[in-house]
């Protein structure tokens, strides 16, 4: 029996072929882009894993010393006493303007080298002597290798695979030269394997204390969030894609009920025929859920090289340009495909199912009607309700996501009766009679378009909010940089003599000359950096300060008092008036917080003099230089043959503002790229609903053209009312859009990030995204209206004729 | 002579002619029944007249003016202001109420005229049913509609396709009166397409059609 009863409905296809190719591309489409989003999360995922796991970070025990380094003795005693320790230094060196992580570390002792100095396969294998003496050797991954071809002042290469891309591993003799940290360690890893009977800690190194292995790299949680966001915005786009899949499969259904009822006048059991529905279903979320996880793996490996530079460069978190394939990524793929399908299709199954024996043809029961567009706007409001009330009670970073998931759904669900209350209004004020036919039909035809413009007002919404997410980050990180970046030149010495001799040479040359040091301290929050500066008006005028006491300046250069980042301070819930502890003794009080883009650690100033007490010997890192912009590139030049700097040691304002803002919008590239990829989706949904209405069309429109309007006249109106309903959603989805930007940049950012950020709106933006919608919509709508310009009269006349 | 169809051929895509060499005229105030078998061209003939279809040869001439050269445009303007269809079915617009499908064409053409609508609201029985949707009305007060919207703007000439093929005999009986009263009072023209001998007995005139002609 199953046999002809499948002919029978697959023959629907065959005569509806449009449908086919509708439903795969939403299914495909729905998948495609959540699986992207994925596939760079998973890769991201894999990358942190990778450096964690092979530079030994976070798996051992670790010993670090209060005031931030470990004295070379300290290391040698702990060893005489039988504990087995690897002593690491860790710091950051400048290649070009890129900061690479130089991890020295003992060669003889450090518990997962032997992974790490597995060379590319092309390359010879290593003499371990030759990592020991001098100049030593730096393993690097090929990518960094290429990159540090021309510095001949660095030690020898070695490419090895098995380090991250952003990582320069050394012996920690030749790190110690590298980074100028002579007899510094940064800290002690506990291997697994200790002696019976060794002495406690406290009675040879009592300032040492002992951290316990920590999973994560430090950035890691930090890129977390950046990664939530991502999946956000793939969890969007899979919910666009399903209304597509929503409305053609509730089509489908629909024209195939007079196929069913004749079926089961003949005798064949409903359970059969929705079992075989089913399975039909299936078969297409396969179909659609393979193709999707084609064209996922294309996006994601065309956005990942953008997802890893941001990682990098604003995280510090590893992550490589390059995809790799994994089969629990695509199991997850064709899941959701199946899931989302189904989903998205039990609505219709199930009316399916109960449909009586002896019904009418019910094509205009599909879709809803008033009593519907009431219940959903009503589900709508509860939706929202239930979103603010979970927040107001948790108020964590994801109930944050859960309120902006649960104001766009709920929106969304209120969209019908909104645009049909604007809509009967307008048609109250028309006065021509096409006019008001255009007002009446649109509104006849809004339940068969919600569910595409609901997709269309969640596009454009998140294509508002987080356009002026940006744009307000951007606004305000460019004010931070001009005041921020103070000097005209930085200059960054290769040695602690070196910097000592700059500042006497720049002394006369230069309107002021800034020395900047800073040194890592650890903090209850995390990793801080203490900054060292000395006194001039260049900061008391532009320093980004958010929040100050009285004196803030003469304080802190008095050494009697600290300031601090937004960061921090949120972290650590220290403001003005409150204390930061250094280094177990140093206690200072917060004269105020400055603003601090993009930095995820803590970090404090105070005056040269009181750095150098919290920790002696730390040597000037940068030397900031003020000048006559149009004596900087004269000197700069000078700077660099007079001290034969390697290039990219003297950076101007210029250039370091522009590869800052490089960096800030390499950040969002991805998310732009999903903006207009959900648009696209959203479009396509238009097109879809449309091209399904048609069928339904030609009945409504042939009276039209019966009473005297051409059909060029009347394939005008059609793509007007696309058009003006697109358009009325985009006027919907303005205001949405900002709540959706006042919630990211006040609740998301604050609680993901740790800064807030003033909302700037730029209408111009506006403008063009509706420019956009109209175009978007303008052609969805230009297929169906050419069709019917193009339609012969005798098609026309068919409606009237009673043989239809 | 308001309507002169002289000689008309027409052929529909790879079929032979449907009508093949057709000639009647109609003058102001008179009815023309056209009767013939099913498939015979009656509705053809029709759509032709009412300048919504095209044809090869031959000339259709409406209140002086030329279908043969006319175009989209030139039909449309004619189906606007001259003359008004009745069809079988599907001839009401199914987003508008019934006033508003009342007034319509009347105001398409900008002869709007309230008191005249409201007179054939109130003859054809409609008072009651005018903030109704079409889909909500049966089949024979659709047809009354689709009538008040013809007469509402006047016409010069109106054209009804089987208007009564799809009501019952006591809504057919209604129907024909009012269309045939709400003529006569008006002095426009009828050709009016039926099957049933009695109906057409009804009219001023009547015309067969055989084998693409009149015969
Ligand atoms: N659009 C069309 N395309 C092809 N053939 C048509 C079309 N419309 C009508 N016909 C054919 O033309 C002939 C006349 O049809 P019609 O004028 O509807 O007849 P009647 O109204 O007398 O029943 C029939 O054979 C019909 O099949
Ligand atoms: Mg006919």
């Amino acid at each position: 029996m199953t046999g002809p009863v499948l002919q029978a409905l697959l023959s629907h296809w065959r005569t509806h072929r449009l449908q086919v190719v509708t439903l795969l591309v939403g299914i495909a489409l729905a998948t495609g882009l959540w699986s992207a989003v994925q596939a760079i999360n998973a890769e991201a995922r894999a990358s942190y894993a990778r450096a964690s796991q092979q530079l030994g970070l976070g798996q051992f025990e670790e010993l670090r010393a209060r005031s931030g380094f470990i004295a070379l003795s300290r290391y040698v005693d702990l060893r005489r006493a039988g504990w087995q320790v690897a002593a690491v230094l860790d710091g950051r060196l400048y290649v070009g303007n890129r900061a690479v992580r130089v991890l020295g570390v003992d060669m003889l002792a450090y518990p997962a080298l032997p992974a790490l100095t597995e060379t590319a396969p092309d390359q010879a294998p290593q003499d371990p002597a030759q990592m020991l003496t001098a100049p030593g050797r730096l393993v690097v991954a090929p990518a960094l290798a290429r990159l540090l071809q021309d510095r001949d002042d660095l030690p020898p290469r070695i490419p090895s695979d098995a380090i991250p891309a952003d990582v320069i591993l050394t012996d920690i003799g030749v790190a110690e030269v590298l980074l100028d940290r002579q007899g510094q360690i940064s800290r002690l890893i506990v291997l697994p394997q200790q002696p019976i009977g060794r002495p406690p800690l406290d009675k040879i190194a009592p300032e040492l204390v002992r951290h316990s292995p920590d999973r994560q790299v430090d950035t890691a949680r930090l890129a977390d969030s950046f990664h939530l966001n991502l999946s956000a915005f793939g969890l969007l786009a899979f919910a666009v894609g399903l209304f597509i899949v929503h409305g053609t499969v509730g089509l489908a259904f629909a024209q195939r009920r007079g196929m069913i009822r004749t079926l089961r006048a003949m005798g064949v059991p409903m359970r059969r025929l929705v079992w075989i529905t089913l399975a039909e279903l299936t078969a297409f979320a396969l179909a659609g859920g393979l193709i999707g996880l084609v064209l996922g793996y294309l996006i994601a490996g065309a956005l990942l090289p953008d997802v890893a530079v941001t990682l990098r460069g604003l995280y510090g978190a590893p992550v490589e340009g390059h995809l790799t394939l994994r089969p629990l990524w695509a199991l997850t793929g064709i899941g959701m495909a199946l899931a989302g399908t189904l989903g998205a299709s039990g609505h219709a199954l199930w009316r399916l199912s109960r449909m009586p024996l002896l019904s009418g043809p019910g094509l205009r029961a599909w879709g809803g009607n008033a009593r519907a567009r009431s219940m959903a706007a009503a589900a709508g409001v509860i939706l929202i309700l239930g979103g603010i009330a979970s927040f107001a009670g948790t108020k964590g970073l994801i109930a944050g996501f859960g309120l902006l998931a649960a104001i766009l759904t709920g929106a969304a669900l209120l969209l019908p009766l909104v645009l049909s209350w604007v809509l009967s209004a307008l048609s109250r004020r028309a006065r021509h009679p096409v006019t008001q036919w255009v007002w009446a039909d649109m509104q006849a035809q809004l339940p068969g378009l919600s569910l595409a413009l609901m997709a269309l007002l969640l596009a454009l919404a998140a294509n508002i909010g987080v356009g002026t997410m940006v744009s307000s980050f951007r606004l305000t990180f460019t004010g931070w940089l001009d005041q921020r970046l103070t000097s005209e030149l930085y200059v960054t010495p290769t040695s602690q003599d070196q910097g000592a001799q700059m500042m006497e040479w720049l002394g006369p040359r230069a309107d002021a000359v800034l020395p900047i040091r800073s040194t890592e301290l650890p903090h209850r929050t995390g990793p801080l950096f203490l900054y060292g500066i000395v006194d001039d008006a260049t900061y008391r005028n532009k320093w980004p300060l958010i929040a100050s006491g009285p004196d803030v300046w003469d304080r802190v250069h008095a050494g009697r008092a600290v300031l601090i980042n937004e960061q921090l301070a949120r972290r650590a819930d220290l403001w003005p008036g409150d204390s930061l502890t250094l280094s177990g003794d140093h206690d200072l009080p917060i004269a105020g917080v400055y603003s601090d883009y993009g930095n995820p650690t803590g970090q404090a100033i105070v005056s040269m003099q009181r750095l150098d007490q919290i920790a002696p010997g730390t040597p000037t890192r940068r030397i900031g230089v003020r000048i006559d912009p149009a004596q900087a590139a004269n000197l700069s030049r000078d700077l660099q043959d007079r001290f034969e700097l390697p290039p990219g040691a003297v950076v101007h304002l210029s250039t370091m503002k522009a590869q800052s803002l490089a960096i800030f919008d390499q950040t969002f590239v991805v998310t732009s790229a999903l903006n207009v990829l959900t648009l696209g989706v959203a479009g396509f949904a238009i097109l879809t609903s449309l091209l399904t209405l048609w069928t339904q069309r030609l009945p409504q429109v042939a009276p039209l053209w019966g009473l005297g309007l051409t059909r060029s006249h009347i394939a005008g109106l059609e793509v007007l009312r696309s058009v003006l309903l697109a358009t009325l959603t985009a006027a919907l989805a303005l205001p949405l859009g900002l709540v959706l930007a006042w919630l990211l940049l006040n609740v998301i950012n604050v609680r993901a990030f740790g800064w807030s950020i003033p909302m700037t709106v730029f209408p111009a933006d506006w403008l063009r995204l509706l420019v956009l919608t109209v175009l978007a919509a303008g052609a969805a709508a230009a297929i169906p209206a050419w069709r019917l310009r193009r339609l012969p009269p005798a098609d026309l006349l068919r409606v009237f004729a009673s043989e239809r | 002579m308001l309507l002169k169809v002289d000689d008309v051929r027409k052929t529909y895509a790879r079929t032979r002619p449907v009508l093949n060499g057709v000639s009647l005229a109609l003058d102001t105030g008179q009815t023309l029944a056209l009767t013939g078998e099913s498939g015979s061209g009656k509705s053809t003939l029709l759509n032709l007249v009412g300048a919504l279809d095209g044809f090869e040869g031959g000339e259709i001439t409406l209140d002086g003016t030329k279908l043969s050269g006319l175009g989209d445009a030139g039909r449309a303007v004619l189906r606007r202001d001259t003359v008004s269809l009745v069809f079988q079915q599907f001839n009401l617009i199914p987003s508008l109420t019934v006033a508003g499908n009342l007034s319509f064409h009347a105001r398409l053409a900008g002869r709007d005229d309230p008191a005249w609508t409201a007179t054939l609201t109130q003859r054809l029985g409609l008072a009651d049913l005018l903030e109704r949707y079409p889909e909500n009305l049966s089949g024979g007060q659709q047809q009354r509609v689709a009538i008040g919207r013809a007469m509402a703007m006047r016409p010069r000439l109106l054209l009804a396709d089987e208007p009564t093929g799809n009501l019952d005999e006591t809504a057919s009986a209604v129907v024909l009166d009012l269309m045939l009263s709400l003529v006569a009072e008006t002095g426009a023209a009828l050709l009016l397409v039926t099957h049933s001998q009695d109906i057409a007995a009804r009219l001023d005139r009547q015309a067969r059609l055989v084998g693409g002609r009149i015969a």
